[in-house]
């Protein structure tokens, strides 16, 4: 028989506003502990909650990059939940009114195993809501840190249209893609900055109701979510095979293992006793309001994706290479701005830079070469200045020194000589050394021109023009003909 | 049983004002006489849970010297002012009379607190109240029984019942009190002082320790009229602390009492209030002598119609009790407060704290309200409350369109004696002529209209359409005017 699961993510996104959703406390990774916390945050008798501006535009913002819906009216809610790093036992959220509604986000391109046709995957809401503290257990202690405690927390809450490991890794990437594009989240997932929860289910090809569905938790990375589905397709598969009984399960992922594992059954499931939270007034944002953040939002991935293919010319995986970070596409954009050849430009960077910075270890924005610089590097190839090897040892001291191309040719006399004169001396030497070669030549094996022109680059160290010296050596060579 | 009713010293915010500008008395005087009336009947009364004389003179002596150098930050730098047990003051207890909240101190003023002392008001003294404002006699108390100052057999009504009874007992020139449901007025009327509740979100909530989020309001308990407008000014105005804060509108209450009279003025009798059988013949005679003065002095009588009034009771005890379930989470023993030693687990410390610190009436409506919003009951219970909350307050906006002020009772009966009431039901029925306020979120004030013939207080209550804080102060004044020549 043939299977297919049925595939939706909660993908929870830390919002990068300067303070927390609901106090003026900073919204900082890795201070100390407890030290950015006020009454509020800590949940002191008497404190209210002031709702953070920029973390609702930022919300919405990632909502219209989502091609979500914004209703006009929206509120907060309380939803009850007892836990220590919960400050109130009660976290505010949004229950039935959220920011956004009906997003979609296309997913295309290479994925983690293979090639994905395009399509989109549906988003169900994004709601906002306060991250809570965290724990930390020593033999009979638990240690709770607060700084973490109302930190604006979207939560992306998926159709389940994904039916592979890698449309839902397509899916996480384009997510954090789009969220690094708005500038609303920086996503990390190892700092907590992006958390997933997977929902999944398998049902046999051609049936119409979805089965039994199992949550996996405690992802912390876009590879272990792959891993732990195909782990769990397999899993489920071999249940239903032999007729085991399912019951709603929440499992985790154990990352040394690879393997998902139960955390609790469903049984024991939570009343949240949701209600309007009495402290907020309804948000209503205006359709002005929202033609407003519109303005403001920039070219979504997926489009910048698009127009890299249409309006230069690239190819569909230079496009999805280049657009993954934000600040790479910046990059590639403004070097293209210099003149530059679009595909060269690409290619410069998907072979040299991207290797050069990961090999630093260096993030795009850290990049020693400024963009401007491969441009006028890639000038100096196109007005001969320079040869294609040449240049290849330019960029590699151009990493080093961050110093600009015209600088070190100059510096380290690596112009091509263009003087026929000086080509015609390599010329002689490269004849006079070659005598076997030459000898092919004048017996009419054509290929034989080539290691010439390669002992003439070798002779002049690189820096004769390769065409000029073919020229000089057909030349010489007809005269001993 | 004793009297123990008095006027405090200076007699009340606008008699030190002046008696502080004139250098008849002093900061550090008012401090002492506070004290001394304090040690004098503090044991009888048990109003306050604590009073700290000496941080308060020290304010006190700060205050003259600013007055000295001409500083004064306003005409009432240096009154000292008593604080209910539920507002915030950095520095300072802030328990709500409950057991679970001991050792908690405060980190920060509420925005009540910072905007009074920033016109010189000393806050002195944590007045006694119900446990996290949950009752109607202040007998819910941790720690202690609030007594009556005009007969100390009576309850002195609740929740705001310590700070009603040390402005009666002479032993504060003003308090601040907590409304919920009738928690200042009727207190106010059991004790005949005056007290005012402000419309919903006219004072900011911030530093006030939630019982019901949607119904609470910070509002003054004072010897008079003029008193209750000089504090509303004071505290009034939008914070950007509290959200539900409604934006700044005009407050010169004070002023604009003077010379104020009631002629022309509209005043509804709603009938329903009437029909009330458990309506006690004193206080109703009480209301419908007021009544007659007024229609006397030029009012003219509306007879206006609450049909939705009935319900009040029951949709209060869910939405109040819905949110105080909630409100009432956070303590859970973890971050401040008392905690139980010796647990199991952490679900060990939420149970074993929460049993121990919680009293009965309390751990009552975290009950009912965690009931109330469990799925399954939700629409059938809070959802629909919410809408007869919506119908209710429809009924006060079409009464206020024949009406300027509505006038009617505080509560059904005058101060019941100390443990007299056991039975919640019939306690919570007590609350009928407040509560509707405050699910409307309307304004009122209640004002002592006369005693009953074994001298217990009767108060009278106006009731205000949103933000019309200035005619129930009127009507209010006119009330407090008649008194005082029937007094001479
Ligand atoms: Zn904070």
């Amino acid at each position: 028989m043939e299977y297919e699961a049925i595939i939706g993510l909660e993908v929870h996104v830390q919002a990068n506003t300067a303070t927390k959703m609901f106090c003026a406390c900073p919204n900082n990774f890795g201070s100390e502990p407890n030290t950015n916390v006020c009454p509020i945050c800590l949940g002191y008798p008497g404190v209210l909650p002031t709702p953070n501006r920029e973390a609702i535009n930022k919300t919405v913002l990632a909502g219209l990059m989502l091609n979500c819906e914004i209703p006009e009216f929206s509120k907060f809610d309380r939803k009850a939940y007892w836990y220590p790093d919960m400050p109130k036992n009660y976290q505010i959220t949004q229950y039935d009114l959220p920011f956004c509604i009906d997003g979609k986000v296309l997913v295309e391109g290479k994925a983690l195993t293979g090639e994905l046709e395009p399509k989109y995957i549906g988003i169900t809401r994004i709601h906002l809501e306060e991250d809570v503290g965290k724990s930390t257990h020593a033999g009979t202690y638990t240690g709770v840190d607060y700084n973490r405690a109302g930190v604006p927390l979207m939560e992306i809450v998926s159709e389940p249209d994904m039916r592979t490991a890698d449309e839902a890794w397509a899916y996480l990437t384009a997510l954090r893609q789009t969220m690094q594009y708005a500038g609303v989240g920086n996503c990390d997932m190892e700092k907590g900055q992006m958390r997933c929860d997977v929902n999944i289910s398998v049902r046999p090809v051609g049936q119409k109701e979805f089965n039994t569905k199992t949550e996996i938790k405690n992802l912390n990375s876009i590879k272990s979510v792959h891993a732990s589905i195909d782990y769990e397709i397999e899993r489920q598969i071999e249940m239903l095979e032999n007729n085991e009984e399912f019951k709603q399960q929440t499992r985790g992922w154990n990352e040394a293992s690879q393997e998902t594992y139960v955390m609790r059954e469903k049984e024991d499931a939570h009343d949240y006793r949701y209600f309007p939270e009495p402290d907020l007034m309804p948000v209503v944002l205006t359709a002005d309001k929202v033609a407003e953040i519109k303005e403001k939002m920039p070219e979504t991935p997926a489009a910048k994706r698009a127009r890299f293919v249409e309006e230069l010319g690239l190819p569909a995986y230079d496009a999805q290479v280049l657009c993954l970070e934000k600040a790479t596409a910046d990059w590639y954009e403004t070097a293209v701005a210099t003149g530059a050849d679009p595909k060269k430009v690409s290619n410069w960077i998907m072979t040299e830079l991207l290797r050069e910075l990961s090999d630093a270890g260096l993030s795009i924005n850290e990049c020693p070469i400024t963009p401007e610089n491969l441009g006028e590097l890639l000038g100096l190839i196109d007005k001969k200045v320079i040869n294609g090897r040449i240049a290849k040892e330019v960029f590699a001291e151009m990493f080093k020194t961050g110093d600009a191309p015209g600088k070190i040719v100059k510096d380290k006399g690596l112009e091509q000589v263009t003087d026929t004169s000086a080509i015609s001396e390599f010329v002689i030497q490269a004849i006079d050394n070659n005598e076997k070669a030459v000898g092919e030549y004048l017996a009419g094996k054509e290929t034989a021109l080539n290691f010439l022109v390669g002992q003439v680059m070798r002779f002049s160290r690189g820096k004769a023009n390769p065409n000029l010296a073919q020229e000089a050596l057909k030349e010489e060579l007809a005269k001993r003909g | 049983m004793a009297k123990l009713s008095a006027k405090p010293v200076a007699g009340s915010i606008a008699g030190a004002a002046v008696q502080l500008a004139t250098g008849d008395i002093t900061a550090v005087a008012l401090v002492e006489g506070i004290y001394s009336r304090y040690e004098e009947v503090d044991d009888e009364v048990k109003g306050y849970l604590q009073i700290n004389k000496e941080k308060a003179l020290v304010a006190a002596a700060e205050s003259d010297a600013r007055r000295a150098a001409g500083n004064t930050l306003s005409a009432y730098d240096g009154v000292p002012i008593a604080i209910k047990d539920n507002i915030s003051v950095d520095g300072e207890t802030c328990g709500c009379a409950s057991k679970l909240l001991e050792g908690y101190t405060a980190t920060y003023d509420a925005t009540v607190v910072q905007k009074l002392k920033a016109q010189g008001f000393i806050p002195m003294g944590r007045t006694n109240m119900d446990e996290f404002a949950m009752g109607s006699s202040t007998e819910n108390s941790a720690y202690q029984q609030t007594r009556n100052p005009a007969n100390t057999d009576h309850v002195p009504g609740g929740s705001s019942g310590g700070s009603a009874a040390v402005v009666a007992a002479g032993e504060a020139i003003a308090a601040l009190g907590s409304d919920t449901g009738g928690s200042i007025r009727q207190p106010a009327g059991f004790c005949g002082v005056v007290g005012l509740k402000p419309t919903y979100g006219r004072v900011s909530r911030f530093g006030l320790v939630a019982f019901a989020s949607s119904l609470d309001q910070i509002g003054p308990v004072t010897h008079t009229v003029e008193d209750a407008a000089i504090l509303l000014d004071m505290i009034a105005g939008k914070d950007q602390l509290d959200s539900t804060s409604i934006p700044d509108v005009e407050c010169n209450l004070a002023a604009s009492l003077k010379g104020a009279d009631v002629k022309g003025m509209k005043v509804g009798l709603p009938k329903e209030f009437f029909e009330i059988d458990v309506l006690n013949d004193e206080v109703k005679a009480k209301v419908e002598a007021v009544r007659d003065q007024l229609e006397a002095a030029g009012a003219e009588l509306v007879e206006v119609s609450l049909p939705n009034l009935e319900y009040a009771v029951s949709v209060y005890y869910v939405i109040a009790t819905a949110e105080a379930s909630s409100n009432l989470s956070r303590f859970d023993g973890i971050r401040y407060g008392a905690r139980v030693e010796k647990t199991k687990d952490v679900k060990d410390i939420y149970y074993l704290t929460r049993e121990a610190g919680f009293g009965d009436e309390v751990k009552r409506r975290i009950i009912l309200g965690t009931y109330v919003l469990s799925s399954g009951y939700y629409d059938a219970y809070y959802l629909r409350a919410q809408k007869a909350r919506t119908l209710i307050r429809q009924d006060f906006e079409a009464a206020f369109e024949q009406c300027d002020v509505i006038l009617g009772p505080i509560a059904p009966a005058p101060a019941f004696k100390l443990g007299e009431i056991s039975d919640p039901l019939q306690m919570y029925l007590s609350d009928i002529y407040t509560i509707s306020v405050n699910l409307a979120g309307n304004c009122a004030i209640s004002v002592p209209a006369g005693e009953t013939e074994s001298g217990l207080p009767v108060g009278v209550q106006f009731i205000g359409d949103s933000l019309q804080e200035e005619k129930i102060l009127k009507a209010a004044q006119f009330v407090e005017q008649q008194q005082a020549q029937q007094g001479d």
